[in-house]
């Protein structure tokens, strides 16, 4: 994937520049340590000159200190864990996994201590972690993975997935800003590929919005994450042959923009769900089972999931373009639904 | 010598504690109680020495073996009862269980962690906070013997140690975890050894002694204030009863629990004021009975406090 080339821009051209989906997070972590003290970040190797793996914190700790830019050790568990208990006396930090595919090592501080805490005592975790998700990049099981269904699971948190830069800018704006522990799942093989145009300075996208990229009357297509661009591909080349689709992209995963769904979902009656975490249970499974209960009047067709392979992510090209939908994928899925 | 009033207040306090856990221990045993609950006879020099040392600012995380704390710092003996038994009363209005949820910010307390070892990298996100905003302020934690075998403790003495953080680390070593004793936990019960390791400044204290944990609590606490870093103290005592109230502890020898029972925290700490002067034993047995009619004063409100309402069930989900 190179520019944006899949037909749609989410902010006027005219209030903003075309910058990086990476950059658009770098901007955001930024602008957010600039407008609030207590926002701080931290994480394996974000400090100094080096900035992370991905690079994403370069130039923070020239800017803002070492201080609020925190290297620490290989430490999972206990730096999330200390990222809690910093919340809970107020300040606001956002935590880097280096990948996602780590998250599980901290999952314990984050489904049974940040997640429930509120609910338990009334004590608020104000933090946001990162986490690079996502494959395709011929990186293999343990860093390509796309965890955020178990999070989607846990009462208590909210999960985001942006798919363009507007809103890598936006959401983790409002990530930074609520009052809960949030997970923000960063697209990896988006970081450099997608340009976008991201509005300078304040720019907030609320969560829990969905946000629809296209409409066409004769199918829609729910997504999130870098599958939003492989989904606006397929939309295209349908359109060609005269089949409309409905591009909705989730944006956050947990709380779902239920309206939005099912009003998608009522509107043309066929429904295609497609996410790169692994199909089984996924976040698609809870979407489907939403549009199964309420809008069943209004359905035409099965609804149609399409995930990653209830494998773990394969390196090999031949199997890791087997294990993943892609546009390819989801146009002849299309097809087949519109036929029904 | 500490200030007499001091040590009389240090007896008063385990007084209260004792007290409480009598009363909890009858009435969950006699089925007056709801669910289970979590016995803090042996621990009561630790929970309130250490409480007694931490200043007014300074946060906790302390375990379900740390009433002596809950209490030290404000927290009153209504709104536990009233935890305990479920009532719209208790810090966690309902939600979480007997011991577990007493947070009360308000108060310097964060509500007990049940994965123990996760009580260590909060408390010290506690500490880095004061830390990184200059605020002369101390976090408290408390973990148990089984609690420094996981690798958290490991994880946490070693940042704490990086970034001179100002952590007390509290271990209650009472000797099982669960029905697992110390030697079969690991082969170095010297857990200062581990911290000393890690570069963390480790101390060891007779965990019945309710003054030589204060004082030593006390000058941990302080020299963590002044930017000496984190220290770990180990605090040898003896879990008096099971684990939990449901649990006999068949499986720990009776002879021990006699040995240990010679060294109750009460009866050590009464028997020295006395031989010193310091109290009478009339007068502490009338800080006994305050104790006792403190908390049956206490039950008798949070067992007529209302229960949450179920359509409040979602509430609080979110911030």
């Amino acid at each position: 994937m190179t520019g944006n080339n899949f037909g749609f821009t989410d902010a006027p051209a005219s209030s903003g520049r075309e910058i990086t989906y990476l950059e658009a997070i770098a901007e955001s972590i930024a602008h957010e340590m600039e407008r609030d003290p207590n926002v701080l970040v931290l994480g394996e190797d974000v400090g100094g000159d080096f900035g992370g793996a991905f690079k994403v914190t370069k130039g923070l700790a020239a800017r803002f200190g070492d201080d609020r830019v925190l290297n620490t050790p290989i430490a999972e568990l206990s730096f999330t864990g200390m990222a809690t208990g910093m919340a809970l006396m107020g300040l606001r930090p956002i935590v880097e996994m280096q990948f996602a595919d780590f998250i599980s090592t901290a999952f314990d501080s984050i489904v049974q201590f940040a997640a429930s805490t509120h609910y338990r005592w009334g004590g608020r975790v104000p933090w946001v972690v990162r986490a690079p998700s996502d494959g395709g990049i011929r990186s293999g099981p343990y860093h390509s993975q796309n965890p955020e269904a178990w999070f989607v699971h846990t009462p208590g948190l909210k999960v985001v997935a942006p798919a363009t830069p507007a809103d890598a800018k936006g959401l983790l704006a409002a990530a930074v800003r609520d009052d809960n522990p949030v997970i923000y799942f960063e697209a990896k093989p988006l970081y450099r590929s997608i340009r976008g145009h991201v509005p300078d300075g304040e720019h907030v996208v609320p969560l829990g919005e969905a946000s629809i990229r296209r409409t066409g009357a004769d199918l829609t297509i729910i997504t999130y994450g870098s599958m939003v661009h492989e989904s606006m591909a397929a939309a295209g080349a349908l359109e060609s042959d005269g089949i409309g689709a409905t591009v909705v992209d989730l944006r956050t995963l947990k709380p779902l923009d239920t309206d939005t769904i099912l009003d998608a979902a009522a509107a043309t009656g066929k429904v295609i769900v497609v996410h790169a975490a692994n199909r089984l249970a996924g976040v698609g499974a809870e979407v489907a089972a939403l549009i199964a209960e309420h809008a069943f009047e209004s359905l035409d067709g099965p609804v149609v999931r399409l995930g990653g392979a209830d494998t773990p992510v394969p390196f090999s090209p031949p199997l890791e373009d087997a294990y993943r939908p892609n546009a390819a994928r989801i146009e002849s899925a299309a097809r087949r639904l519109a036929e029904w | 010598m500490l200030d007499a009033r001091l040590r009389t207040d240090m007896y008063a306090w385990m007084s209260l504690t004792r007290a409480f856990d009598d009363q909890m221990v009858a009435m969950w045993k006699s089925g007056r109680g709801l669910g289970g609950t979590f016995s803090q006879r042996g621990h009561e020099a630790i929970s309130v020495g250490v409480g007694m040392a931490m200043g007014p600012d300074d946060v906790a995380t302390p375990m379900h073996r740390d009433l002596g704390t809950y209490l030290v710092r404000g927290m009153t003996p209504e709104r536990i009862f009233g935890n305990l038994l479920g009532r719209a009363t208790g810090p966690s209005q309902g939600r979480d269980a007997n011991l577990h949820g007493l947070g009360d910010l308000s108060l310097g307390i964060i509500g007990f962690i049940s994965h123990i070892p996760q009580a260590l990298p909060t408390a010290l996100g506690v500490a880095m906070t004061f830390r990184h905003r200059l605020e002369p302020r101390v976090a408290v934690t408390f973990i148990g013997d089984g609690g420094t075998t996981a690798g958290a403790f490991h994880e946490v003495l070693n940042m704490a140690a990086v970034w001179a953080a100002p952590l007390v680390v509290v271990v209650e070593n009472n000797q099982y975890a669960y029905s697992t004793p110390l030697n079969q936990q690991m082969a170095s019960a010297d857990i200062v050894a581990k911290a000393e390791a890690h570069g963390v400044l480790g101390t060891r204290v007779d965990g019945n002694d309710v003054e030589a944990v204060y004082l030593a609590a006390r000058d941990s606490i302080e020299r963590a204030r002044a930017g000496g870093g984190p220290v770990l103290i180990q605090a040898d005592t003896m879990r008096m009863l099971g684990h939990a109230i449901h649990d006999g502890a068949e499986y720990v020898p009776e002879g021990l629990l006699a040995d240990w029972e010679q060294r109750d925290p009460l009866r050590l700490t009464r028997n020295r004021l006395v031989e010193q002067r310091t109290a009478t034993p009339e007068a502490l047995d009338s800080l006994d009975r305050a104790a006792a009619s403190r908390i049956q004063q206490a039950v008798a409100a949070a067992e007529a406090a209302p229960f949450p309402d179920g359509d409040s069930l979602t509430d609080g989900v979110y911030a």
